[in-house]
């Protein structure tokens, strides 16, 4: 599994990596985990709105940090 | 009337509390509220909860309404208006629109990409930061409607002129040519949000927010708190008074290098007014600290060469600064 948090760098993007590693671990998911902070490779995935959650290639979330349960749902949804 | 003033002086103004954190102060902590140290206990347990039962409150209602404006649906609205229409819009879109100083650059590249006028995204980020009806709310607590009404109506001036000043320069040379071309998807998902989606996501928004700035506000109302009681009248006049050409200058000198939110900054100015400083100069502070933020001008040079930033952070420090005066020449008929 291909993970990416993508953001500039500002606090909200460092919760959202610390919640998908805590959703990883609890869901015992071997993933690989990368933060994007480059803005041409961020704007790739065509959002208006940072932190963004992508797995597997596919944008899940933008603009905000979900929920441990949220986030545990959209790599469910990439396991299956 | 009656009514109204009633709801004014305890809901916005909270008069109860007032009194309850009064007879805290005096009878159980067995301070005398006119003295240095009790004064400012008052001023600091007050301010404090004040600010933040508002704040929740009104960051609440207003991330409820700003459920219905995504950024991606807010270009496809300013993607069809040109000229002055434009940059008003954007200007009025900023105020329901607040946002994290991590999301603007995202945000430039999809309004300029979708064939917006360099000048309506400014204004969109010029008054995205510093007018929203939150502190409209809390402008109106602390102060009085006037001069709540007044800092909404210049700052969503100074965001008009200020983008259709830099519509007229014709600075598109001076953004970086990928960002013309950037594709953003259409995907407005927020707008199918159930009315239980759009309250958890308000109340994320208000947990979110206050975890990022309480620190902001307890700063703020500590230095208010400082200035309330503790450093002489005198001090202050002499360096921000009415009758000084300069004060309006310094204050502003004095707010672009903080960073702060909003919120902290209203306690300070609260305490300034007090201190018999000019409205507009305590408003012309409370601007420059919220308009210009270093770490969003710095995320913004990625994007945007050097001369559209000078030209940018000109037209808001000169707007800012001819604020100040207008309005500190209205000094008497705000307060």
């Amino acid at each position: 599994m291909d993970i990416k948090i993508l953001g500039t760098g500002c606090g909200r993007c460092e919760k959202l990596e610390k919640e998908v590693i805590n959703a990883l671990a609890e869901m015992d998911v071997a993933a690989d985990v990368k933060k994007v902070k480059d803005i041409r490779e961020i704007m790739s995935y065509k959002i208006m709105s940072t932190p963004a959650l992508v797995v597997n290639g596919k944008v899940k979330v933008a603009g905000k940090v979900p929920k441990r349960q949220e986030i545990k749902k959209y790599i469910q949804e990439e396991l299956a | 009337m009656f009514i109204l003033r009633f709801l004014n002086d305890q809901l916005l103004k909270m008069q109860w509390l007032h009194e309850l954190v009064w007879s805290l102060v005096e009878n159980v902590f067995g301070l005398d509220v006119s003295t240095r140290l009790g004064g400012s206990i008052h001023f600091f347990i007050y301010d404090i909860i004040k600010i933040f039962i508002l704040l929740t409150v009104l960051i609440y209602l207003v991330s409820y309404i700003q459920s219905y404006f995504p950024p991606e649906r807010t270009r496809a609205i300013l993607g069809r208006f040109r000229g002055i229409t434009g940059n008003t819009l954007g200007a009025l879109l900023g105020t329901i629109t607040p946002f994290c100083s991590c999301s603007s650059i995202p945000l430039f590249i999809g309004f300029t990409s979708a064939g917006l006028p360099l000048g309506v995204t400014f204004s969109f980020l010029l008054s995205s930061p510093f007018v929203d009806l939150a502190s409209m709310i809390l402008l109106a607590s602390i102060f009085n409607w006037k001069i709540a009404i007044v800092y909404v109506v210049v700052g969503v001036l100074l965001a008009i002129v200020g983008g259709t000043i830099i519509s007229k320069m014709q600075l598109e040379q001076y953004v970086a040519p990928f960002v013309f071309h950037q594709e953003i998807s259409d995907f407005e998902k927020e707008t199918t949000m159930t009315r239980r989606e759009r309250m958890a996501y308000a109340w994320d928004q208000v947990t979110d927010i206050v975890k990022r700035i309480w620190i902001y506000i307890v700063i703020g109302v500590a230095i208010g708190a400082a200035i309330h009681n503790w450093i002489p009248a005198e001090m202050i006049s002499a360096l921000l008074g009415q009758d000084k050409w300069y004060s309006v200058l310094l204050a502003t000198a004095i707010g672009i290098p903080m960073y702060a939110d909003i919120f902290g900054a209203l306690p300070i100015a609260e305490a300034l007014v007090y201190k018999g400083v000019g409205v507009g100069t305590v408003l012309g502070f409370m601007m420059a600290v919220t308009a210009i933020s270093p770490p969003s001008l710095i995320m913004l040079n990625q994007v945007v060469k050097s001369r559209l930033m000078a030209v940018f952070v000109t037209v808001v420090i000169v707007g800012i600064i001819i604020i100040g005066y207008v309005l500190n020449g209205f000094n008497a008929w705000l307060l």
